[in-house]
């Protein structure tokens, strides 16, 4: 991947840098270029996760000791004046499954493919946009349409309240028969609506990855992070079709008549779960791989040293991929699998630790023997590889058939999966922020800021997710907004640690309005040469239009 | 008598010292169990409708088993013998291992940045490849992931052994929100089963009394009106099914959840090896009050289990392979009511979902 570069058109990209940039509207609104555009999505990941997060902060209030206290608070918030108590616990239905939604589908997904993926894929790659420009502005605003509806959907009947509370799993039948109202048409509308957004976004990323590296750079010569979208880009083209046609069947189930989800009907409620978690198990990979790519890249930089065993790491994650289609489920442990079925996907779950552990190996193995500067994205990725080290062994845990029946749908599975992505996918979000903000935006961010916010955000999110294994293990089940007075203890410890959470996110706002304002110009490289890929050869930020005459790769550069 | 409400909520450890002097106070709630006797014969509401008054009265619970206990970092105690493996094998392989990889990696982490820290060490070196430790890092996964399966797999099929054809079969339906459990084998009578209200809180179930009103009552929110209640030692088939959406069958300390899917049944085995009172919630969103129907197994002994079949209308005692267990008085029971047995065997054909 490190390569040498001739880089022929720095010099001439300077110079009608501005000629081409189209007025207010027609660039943020009509855009086809996909810096733009990577803007955009990142500011949209942004706002919609400070919606899922303050609707996590709501939850975690309401939790923080038993009974309901603030459910009704809450509903006035909705525009709902006098809800009764079952539509204070509905609300509550509709907040997970909102936090739940958000998170995946419009704060993470958008983060890490729509925002970096359409910013540095091109540049790393040496193209000069994407395969279709026009493509990658509707998957934008498709996915911005899909949260609107989400949106709606939550003022809007829904059952026994306003808004739909059938989880992100929208499992049938409490989708189908079990909520009326339009409100679960509106949150399956909204999937639709992202997932053909990421469909479009997927053939774009892997048409480009295919056709437009520049002369000398092979598959085998990609940054990581590349390989990370490429990979991605196939997990999402083949795993949200058969969400697209799961959650089509629930709308023809709600509204016309059909029975696939229906038993009395001669359909199957179960066969909803393995449609959905044929999808929603690659979703899992789909919401990570992206961010290897990201700490592959930053581990590389800051020990300035190539990425150990290239080409392990790559097919380590395309075997990620591959056997990530084939273990779903591991999520239907007590829905009545046979024996036989149990043991399969126990042994295929499994599997999945292997390649993982490569990267985690090959990551400490990059900064072995390699000259450490502890610039804020290192340190971030170095607690990505401790944090995800947890997530990972904890699932190595559920994986067990026979072991998951006392774990399933506890709260040791919220730990589980926000150690890996709560932890995981969001401390690599925040590990490329403060690797290519400066490149990205042209400022440089305060250092001791980002130190600051890594320390209080690590204290804060292990407070939170930590206790909920010991909650887990005791056997809270987890979408409760009430529960028994003996996991009060680790309830209170997680909520504390939500507000030490919340604080780091201000001092990572802060630090952003640091640097628009009083931030220091960025350098081109600003990292120094350990930052070898090709978005180091442009300017900070990159002009409008990059690589008008393509830069070639040398033949002699190798990992 | 065990408010358990009141307890100081954040000191974890003031309350497992509670919990502990609980337990060694059983004399004192066997003397509750004796004062039960007579207050059950004056409230005759306390579960079904009572033929034999006075011959079965409900167990009170002991603290700290069969429930969470405040500031509990494990699983609960086991009372099954497969959840006694499976409790093994995670305390004792599982547990120890996730947490030598943690401290492994966490390890390495800290020595790199010690070591190889550019002031330490500036200049880096060139290594990019290293084939031997390549293979070591894939195939040692590979090896500590074989020695995993053999338990798991191991485990799983001690779970899955079938019943014997002459367990008692108990049908516990998931309903929106409450649970059904129907006794085919013993004259196929059902047991609603309702969460107690808490005092001063929303009233989640009209004509449903308060927690803490009988003396027999467990923790809020875990505690019903009336429970299952099951003979100790014996094999039990459970078979689930949901009346309306999907719920989910789960007891903690019996290492057991099954989902109850509307449309199809699901069955497994319980064993459950001490008498007690042992708590489980639902577990699968099932719309607005998901957390408010608790489940609550007690298991008896075989005298008191056929003296609580009575008290149903109806209730008519199965026949049992356990001769000890079964005296004159079931026996004759079990073979004057001959089309009770036929009915049960001809419920509903266990069907393990044949789904995946
Ligand atoms: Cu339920």
């Amino acid at each position: 991947m490190a390569n040498t570069v001739q880089d022929h058109g720095h010099a001439e990209d300077h110079g009608h840098d501005h000629d081409h940039k189209p007025a207010f509207f027609a660039r943020w609104f009509m855009s086809t270029n996909h810096k733009d555009i990577g803007t955009l999505y990142l500011i949209f990941a942004i706002f919609a996760g400070m919606i899922g997060g303050a609707f996590s902060g709501m939850m975690r209030f309401e939790l923080t000791e038993p009974g309901i206290q603030y459910l009704a608070t809450f509903s006035h918030w909705f525009g709902v004046a006098n809800p009764s108590f079952d539509e204070q616990l509905h609300l509550w239905n509709v907040l997970i499954s909102a936090h739940g939604l958000i998170m995946v589908f419009f704060m993470v997904m958008p983060a890490l493919i729509g925002g970096f993926g359409n910013w540095f894929v091109p540049l790393m790659i040496g193209a000069p946009d994407m395969a279709f420009p026009r493509m990658n502005n509707i998957s934008f605003w498709l996915t911005v349409a899909g949260f609107c509806s989400l949106m709606a959907s939550a003022f809007v009947p829904g059952g026994t309240g306003q808004g739909a509370g059938i989880g992100w799993t929208a499992y049938a039948p409490l989708s189908t028969s079990g909520s009326a109202g339009p409100a679960v048409d509106f949150a399956i509308f909204s999937l639709h609506l992202a997932g053909a957004a990421s469909i479009m976004g997927a053939i774009n990323f892997i048409t480009t990855i295919f056709n437009m590296r520049a002369p000398g750079m092979t598959l085998h010569k990609m940054p990581l992070f590349v390989w990370s979208v490429l990979v991605t880009a196939f997990l999402l083209l083949l795993a949200l079709p058969v969400l697209a046609a799961a959650i089509t069947m629930l709308i023809t189930d709600r509204n016309f008549g059909t029975t696939f989800f229906d038993a009395a009907g001669g359909g199957d409620p179960v066969l909803f779960q393995h449609l959905f978690w044929f999808f929603g198990h690659p979703e899992v990979y789909i919401m990570i791989l992206p961010g290897f790519g990201i700490i592959s890249q930053i581990i590389s930089t800051h020990s300035n040293k190539p990425v150990f065993g290239y080409l392990g790491m790559a097919y380590a994650m395309v075997a990620i991929g591959v056997v990530g289609f084939v273990v779903w489920a591991h999520h239907m442990y007590t829905t009545g699998l046979s024996v036989n079925t149990k043991m399969y996907f126990t042994a295929a779950t499994m599997v999945i630790a292997v390649p993982t552990g490569i990267k985690i190996f090959s990551w400490i193995a990059t900064m072995w023997g390699g000259s450490l500067e502890f610039k804020s994205p290192l340190v971030w990725a170095m607690g990505f590889i401790f944090l995800f080290t947890v997530g990972g062994v904890t699932g190595v845990v559920l994986a067990n058939g026979g072991i998951d029946d006392n774990m399933q749908d506890t709260y040791y599975v919220v730990g589980h999966f926000h150690y890996v992505l709560s932890l995981g996918a969001v401390t690599s979000l925040f590990a490329g922020f403060y690797y290519w903000f400066p490149k990205m935006s042209g400022k440089m961010h305060s250092e001791f800021l980002s130190y600051l916010h890594f320390a209080v955000f690590f204290v804060g999110v292990n407070l939170i997710f930590f206790p909920m294994h010991f909650l887990g293990l005791q056997g809270m089940p987890r979408r409760y907004p009430d529960y028994v007075e003996a996991y009060a203890h680790w309830n209170w410890v997680a909520t504390l640690g939500y507000k030490i959470m919340a604080v780091s996110i201000l001092i990572w706002i802060v630090n952003v309005i640091y640097a628009f304002i009083w931030g220091k110009k960025a350098a081109d490289n600003y990292w120094g040469h350990g930052a070898n890929t090709l978005e180091w050869t442009l300017s900070s930020p990159p002009p409008f239009h990059q690589f008008e005459t393509l830069p070639v790769i040398d033949d002699n550069a190798h990992h | 008598m065990m408010i358990f409400g009141d307890r100081a909520r954040r000191a974890g450890s003031a309350l497992r010292a509670l919990g502990l002097s609980f337990g060694m106070g059983l004399a004192a709630t066997a003397a509750h169990a004796q004062e039960a006797v007579a207050s059950a014969a004056a409230s005759p509401a306390a579960s079904g409708s009572p033929s034999a008054a006075g011959s079965y009265v409900p167990m009170a619970p002991t603290p700290g088993v069969g429930m969470p206990v405040n500031g509990g970092l494990g699983f609960q105690p086991q009372y099954t013998e497969n959840g006694q493996y499976a409790l093994w094998f995670h305390d004792a392989l599982l547990m120890p291992l996730i947490v030598l990889i943690c401290l492994f990696v966490l390890l390495l982490l800290i020595w790199v940045v010690i070591r190889y820290r550019k002031a330490r060490n500036p200049v880096a070196s060139k290594t990019s490849h290293n084939t031997a430790i390549e293979i070591v890092w894939t195939l040692l996964p590979v090896l500590i992931l074989v020695g995993i399966a053999i338990p798991s797999i191991n485990l799983l099929s001690k779970q899955f052994k079938p019943a014997p054809e002459n367990a008692l079969t108990i049908k516990v339906t998931g309903n929106q929100w409450f649970w059904t459990y129907t006794y085919p084998d013993n004259g196929g009578f059902d047991v609603n089963s309702y969460m107690l209200n808490q005092p001063g809180q929303p009233k989640i179930n009209a004509d449903v009394r308060e927690v803490g009103s009988k003396p027999w009552d467990g923790p809020a929110q875990l505690e019903v009106d009336n429970r299952m209640v099951v003979p100790v030692n014996e094999p039990i088939r459970i078979q689930t099914i949901g009346s309306d959406v999907i719920h989910a069958f789960a007891v903690p300390s019996l290492w057991f959840k099954l989902d109850a899917v509307p449309g199809r049944i699901n069955e497994k085995v319980l064993t459950i090896t001490r008498e007690g009172v042992y708590y489980g919630q639902c577990s699968e969103l099932c719309g607005a009050r998901h957390g408010y129907m608790p489940i609550a197994v007690e298991v008896v002994s075989r005298d008191k289990f056929n003296a609580w079949v009575q008290t149903h209308s109806g209730g008519v005692i199965d026949h049992q392979p356990k001769p000890a267990a079964a005296p004159a008085a079931p026996a004759a029971a079990a073979s004057a009511a001959p089309a009770a047995s036929t009915a049960a065997s001809a419920a509903p054909s266990a069907s393990t979902a044949p789904g995946a």
